[in-house]
C-alpha cells in the first residue's frame, strides 16, 4: 500500500527545491520512513541541518526543525541534546557540510559519542554553490574548482567516523532506498552516536561534469558498485577498488555523552 | 485480483524517469517530461516507483 508521507510532511511545501532526480529527495523519504518505523513522536524529535541542498531537509518534515550555520549542525544539536536528553535528534546533511566545513564538529560529535543519528548524504560535490569539489569528490573526477581533474584524495567517511569514535557506522546509496530506512532506524534505536553515509546523486553539479548521461546511470553505478559489508569481508583490496561497501560497518558500545555529563552534574550538587 | 491502482502527481513529476527505468514490467513511460501509466494492466505492485521516486510524485495503491 502507499505509504503515507504526507501524515509527515509539513503541508504546502511540495514539490521541494532539489533537481530532477536529486537523490536528497530519496533520502527525504527514507527518513521519513525509519521515523515512522521507530515511532517518532514530532513533539520529542528534532531534524537539525547546517547549509546545503541537503541541508534544506528539514524544511520539509512536520517535527522540530532547525536550519543552522554551514557545518555547525553536529555543534546545534550537540546543544539541543544536552539540554533535553529525552529528545531524538537527527542531523542531516551534505559531505561538504559535515566534512569540509564542519569537519571539526563531526569528529568531535563522534568522540563524544553523544545519542545521535547522522545521515550524511555524500553527492561527492558542493551541490548548492555550483559544484566545487569537496573532500569526497573522488580522485581524477570534475568540479567547477578542478576542471583538469581532482588531485586530492578522498575521505572514507565511515573510517572516519568509526577513528572518531561513533558507536554505529553505516553506508548505503540512493539506489538502495529500502536500506536507507533500515539503516536509519537502526542507528535511531542505537543509543550514542550513530552516522549514516547515503552515497547519493547529484545530477546537475556532479554529474553532469562527470560523463554521467543521466541520473539512472548514476543509479546503475551505485547498483553494480555496491558490495554488502558480509561479502566485502571475503575479497581483497585489489577486488574492492571501486566498490563501495554498504550496510553495517561498525557497531559497539560504549558510554553516551549525556549521561556520563549527568554524572558531572551531580558530582557539582554533592549527590 | 485487479490490478493496482497508480497516481501520478503531474505537479509533482519533475521527470526524472527513474521510475520508468526501474519498473520491471514497463508499466510506465515518459511522455515528455512527465512519467505516465501506459499498461496499468501489467502493474503488479512491486512498489519501485513509489519507493525510488525522489519527488513523492507516485503512488501505488493495493487492494
Ligand atoms: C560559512 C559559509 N561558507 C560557505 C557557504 C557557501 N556554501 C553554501 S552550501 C555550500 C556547500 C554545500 O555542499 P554540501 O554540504 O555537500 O551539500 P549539497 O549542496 O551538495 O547537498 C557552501 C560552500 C556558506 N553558506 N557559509
Ligand atoms: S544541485 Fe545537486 S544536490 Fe543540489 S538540488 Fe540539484 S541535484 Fe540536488
Ligand atoms: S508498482 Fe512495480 S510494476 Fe507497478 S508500476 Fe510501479 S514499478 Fe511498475
Ligand atoms: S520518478 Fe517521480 S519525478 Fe521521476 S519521472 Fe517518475 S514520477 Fe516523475
Amino acid at each position: 500500500m502507499a505509504f503515507n508521507y504526507e501524515q509527515y510532511l509539513r503541508p504546502g511545501k511540495l514539490p521541494h527545491i532539489w533537481c530532477p532526480g536529486c537523490g536528497h529527495g530519496i533520502v527525504l523519504k527514507g527518513l521519513l520512513r525509519a521515523m515512522d518505523a521507530c515511532h517518532l513522536d514530532k513533539d520529542r524529535t528534532a531534524v537539525v541541518s547546517g547549509i546545503g541542498c541537503a541541508s534544506r531537509l528539514p524544511g520539509y518534515v512536520d517535527f522540530n526543525t532547525l536550519h543552522t550555520a554551514h557545518g555547525r549542525a553536529a555543534a546545534f544539536a550537540t546543544g539541543i541534546k544536552l539540554a533535553r536528553p529525552e529528545m531524538t535528534v537527527l542531523v542531516v546533511g551534505g559531505d561538504g557540510d559535515g566534512v569540509a566545513i564542519g569537519g571539526n564538529h563531526f569528529i568531535h560529535a563522534c568522540r563524544r559519542n553523544i545519542d545521535m543519528t547522522y545521515v550524511l548524504c555524500n553527492n561527492y560535490i558542493y551541490g548548492m554553490t555550483g559544484g566545487q569539489f569537496s573532500p569526497c569528490t573522488p580522485m581524477g573526477d570534475k568540479a567547477s574548482t578542478t576542471p583538469y581533474g581532482n588531485p586530492d584524495p578522498t575521505f572514507d567517511i565511515a573510517k572516519l567516523a568509526i577513528g572518531a569514535g561513533a558507536t554505529f557506522v553505516a553506508r548505503t546509496t540512493a539506489f538502495h532506498a529500502t536500506q536507507i530506512d533500515k539503516l536509519i532506524a537502526e542507528g535511531i534505536r542505537h543509543k550514542g552516536m550513530s552516522v549514516i553515509e547515503v552515497l547519493d546523486d547529484c545530477p546537475t553539479a556532479f554529474g553532469r561534469r562527470n560523463k554521467f548521461r543521466s541520473v539512472v546511470e548514476m543509479m546503475k553505478r551505485f547498483k553494480e558498485t555496491a558490495v554488502p559489508a558480509a561479502t566485502a569481508a571475503k575479497m581483497s583490496a585489489e577486488e574492492l577498488q571501486g566498490k563501495i561497501v554498504t550496510g553495517i560497518l561498525h557497531r559497539e558500545e560504549r558510554p553516551e555523552y549525556c549521561e556520563q555529563y549527568q554524572q558531572v552534574i551531580d558530582r557539582a550538587r554533592g549527590a | 485480483m485487479s490490478s493496482p491502482r497508480l497516481e501520478i502527481i503531474e505537479r509533482y513529476c519533475k521527470g526524472c524517469s527513474i521510475c520508468v527505468e526501474f519498473c520491471p514490467t514497463h508499466v510506465l513511460e515518459m511522455d515528455g517530461f512527465l512519467a505516465t501509466v501506459v499498461r496499468p494492466e501489467a502493474c503488479i505492485g512491486c512498489m519501485q516507483c513509489e519507493l525510488r521516486c525522489p519527488d513523492f510524485a507516485i503512488k501505488v495503491y493495493k487492494e
